[in-house]
């Protein structure tokens, strides 16, 4: 029998606000140990939560941006369990009335676009981390107590890991365009959890689920949806049942691993939170926060195939993050040739960045210098070859093209004449090769064309060395 | 009326971790019921194009502007807890 796989997400994403959601305590990541904290925050008798505005128009801007409908009213409700990360034995969330509903975002998996819609996003509070010890107690740590949060819920329509990757990383992108949030899955600004079930192919009602958790890269969630259902299949093949269970991915055996039986003790007793009023936002409000959205992947990537005429592939590649976009953007609006910056942002520098583990910021290279080099090569002052000296410097140093070209004395030589020279001398003293090419050895000629670059320390303009060997290569 | 059983008052009091033996319950059914009760009343009324209501008073967009101030200090809120280790709080393992 052959199954079709369904998945839904949740992603869990960290605002970027200066305080957290319910308590003005700093929610900056990396602080000591519960040096981020207030007395909200510890659930002390009498606190109260106060509602931080950012939070609110973080949450409506990448509802927006994930193409929801952003609520009229709204409200916060708690949502009870006991665990030490949570000294207020309630999360706040958003039940019945979340920031944005009915969403959806596309997708693009080997050249078909497909329409992943989102069910809800809610804003609500993250826990405090705790640390766990073999001998019997755990630490906590409650600085991320409070730490606003957005849950994504998308709707089941995921079919395979490939569309859960793909979904992922458009997500990303667009939350990080909208600036909301740093969306990095290494300091746990960005989070998921997948609903997997099976079915047989045309059926109608969904298999019962597991939900994966402990997916803590990308490449992971493909990993562990595709482990896991390849563990139900089997069940299923043997005549067996689905246990709704929450299971854990583990990394190192790329296997899942039960965590717990999901059952009727998951009861949250959600109530609205009486601490905490309605928000009601009226056009205004909303109007304000959709102005402030910049233009987001989509648009770019069609914006550089339309007007910059780009290759889809390498659209999509420089809009995968805001910061590689911009740079682009700012590299051809200093003059440069787009292929031409796109391909140097997409190899050489993208290859510096993952070899130093940087990202542009890190480094000295400025739109001005990649386009002052790119406009060289474009006109034939250096060759590709003297470029890579060109752009090390760029990349360590920063600075301006021309200046290192003229500086290192690194101008690609171009005179017919100076070039037929070097040649001639060459030839004079490899006698050997001109017969090897005689005798139909096209390597040769390679031989040769290194022999008049490595006399002319790599700045011999390669085309017209080859055309003038070949010139008296024959005369010969 | 809204009956409240012996095992509904278990269910909750194990969430709330509170210990209530059988005769408690017997009680407690009984007054809770009474108490919920007292809630029947509302369903005479026809609220079909009502919004629901989340708040009892008529306040709403009670914001804060994102300012960090008055953070607690770490040393004086760990005198109150029992145990702490690295300027964390120690607790029992709860897996």
């Amino acid at each position: 029998m052959n199954f079709e796989t369904i998945v839904g997400l949740e992603v869990h994403v960290e605002l970027k606000t200066d305080t957290k959601i319910f308590s003005p305590a700093p929610s900056h990541y990396g602080a000591e140990p519960n040096m981020n904290i207030h007395v909200t925050d510890l659930a002390y008798p009498g606190t109260l939560p106060t509602l931080n505005k950012r939070a609110v128009d973080f949450g409506m801007k990448a509802s927006f941006a994930l193409n929801c409908e952003v609520a009229d009213v709204m409200n916060f409700d708690r949502k009870h369990y006991f665990y030490p990360d949570n000294p207020a034995a309630y999360q706040i969330s958003q039940d019945k009335r979340p920031v944005g509903q009915n969403g959806w975002i596309e997708i693009e998996v080997d050249g078909k676009k497909k329409k992943i819609r989102i069910e809800r996003v809610h804003l609500e509070e993250d826990a405090g981390k705790l640390t766990h010890s073999d001998n019997g107690y755990s630490l906590v740590d409650l600085n991320r107590q409070g730490t606003p949060l957005i849950e994504i819920v998308t709707e089941a329509d995921i079919r395979t890991p490939d569309e859960a990757y793909a979904f992922l990383e458009k997500l990303k992108a667009i939350i990080q365009y909208t600036g909301v949030s740093d969306v990095r899955m290494e300091e746990g600004s960005l989070r998921c959890d997948a609903n997997i079930s099976l079915r047989p192919f045309g059926q109608k009602e969904f298999g019962t689920k597991t939900e994966l958790k402990n997916l803590n890269s990308f490449n992971f969630v493909r990993r562990g949806i595709a482990n896991e259902v390849e563990r139900q299949e089997k069940i299923l093949l043997s005549g067996g049942e689905i246990v709704q269970e929450t299971r854990r991915y583990d990394e190192a055996t790329g296997q899942t691993v039960l965590m717990r039986v999901k059952g009727s003790a998951n009861d949250y007793r959600f109530i609205n939170d009486p601490d905490l009023p309605e928000i009601h936002i009226d056009k205004e409000w909303k109007d304000r926060v959709r102005a402030e959205i910049p233009e987001l992947p989509d648009a770019r990537k069609t914006r550089y195939v339309s007007e910059l005429d780009l290759p889809e592939y390498d659209a999509h590649v420089l809009t995968l993050t805001k910061e590689m976009s911009d740079f682009f953007d700012a590299t051809v609006a200093a003059g440069a040739d787009a292929k031409l910056a796109s391909n140097w942002l997409m190899g050489e520098v993208s290859a510096y960045l993952n070899a130093e583990q940087k990202e542009l910021h890190d480094t000295a290279l400025t739109p001005e210098g990649l386009s002052s080099m790119v406009k060289l090569i474009a006109d034939g002052t250096i060759s590709s070859k003297i470029a890579k000296k060109v752009f090390k410097e760029l990349i360590e140093n920063g600075g301006n093209a021309a200046d290192i070209v003229k500086e290192k004395g690194l101008v690609q030589i171009s005179d017919e004449g100076t070039l037929r020279k070097i040649v001639t001398e060459i030839l004079d003293a490899n006698e050997q090769s001109i017969e090897d090419f005689k005798n139909g050895k096209d390597r040769a000629v390679g031989f040769l064309v290194g022999q008049v670059m490595k006399a002319t320390k790599g700045q011999a303009n390669p085309p017209l060395v080859n055309k003038i060997l070949l010139e008296e290569i024959n005369k010969r | 009326m809204t009956k409240f059983t012996q095992d509904d008052v278990k269910y909750f009091a194990n969430f709330a971790r509170i210990g209530v033996s059988d005769d408690e319950a017997e009680v407690f059914a009984e007054l809770i019921s009474e108490l919920v009760g007292f809630g029947d009343v509302l369903k005479e009324v026809d609220t079909d194009h009502v919004e629901p209501m989340t708040h009892p008073l008529q306040l709403f967009n009670v914001l804060r502007e994102d300012v960090p101030q008055d953070i607690l200090d770490r040393e004086e809120m760990l005198k109150s807890v029992e145990e702490h280790e690295a300027g964390m709080i120690k607790v029992p393992n709860i897996l």
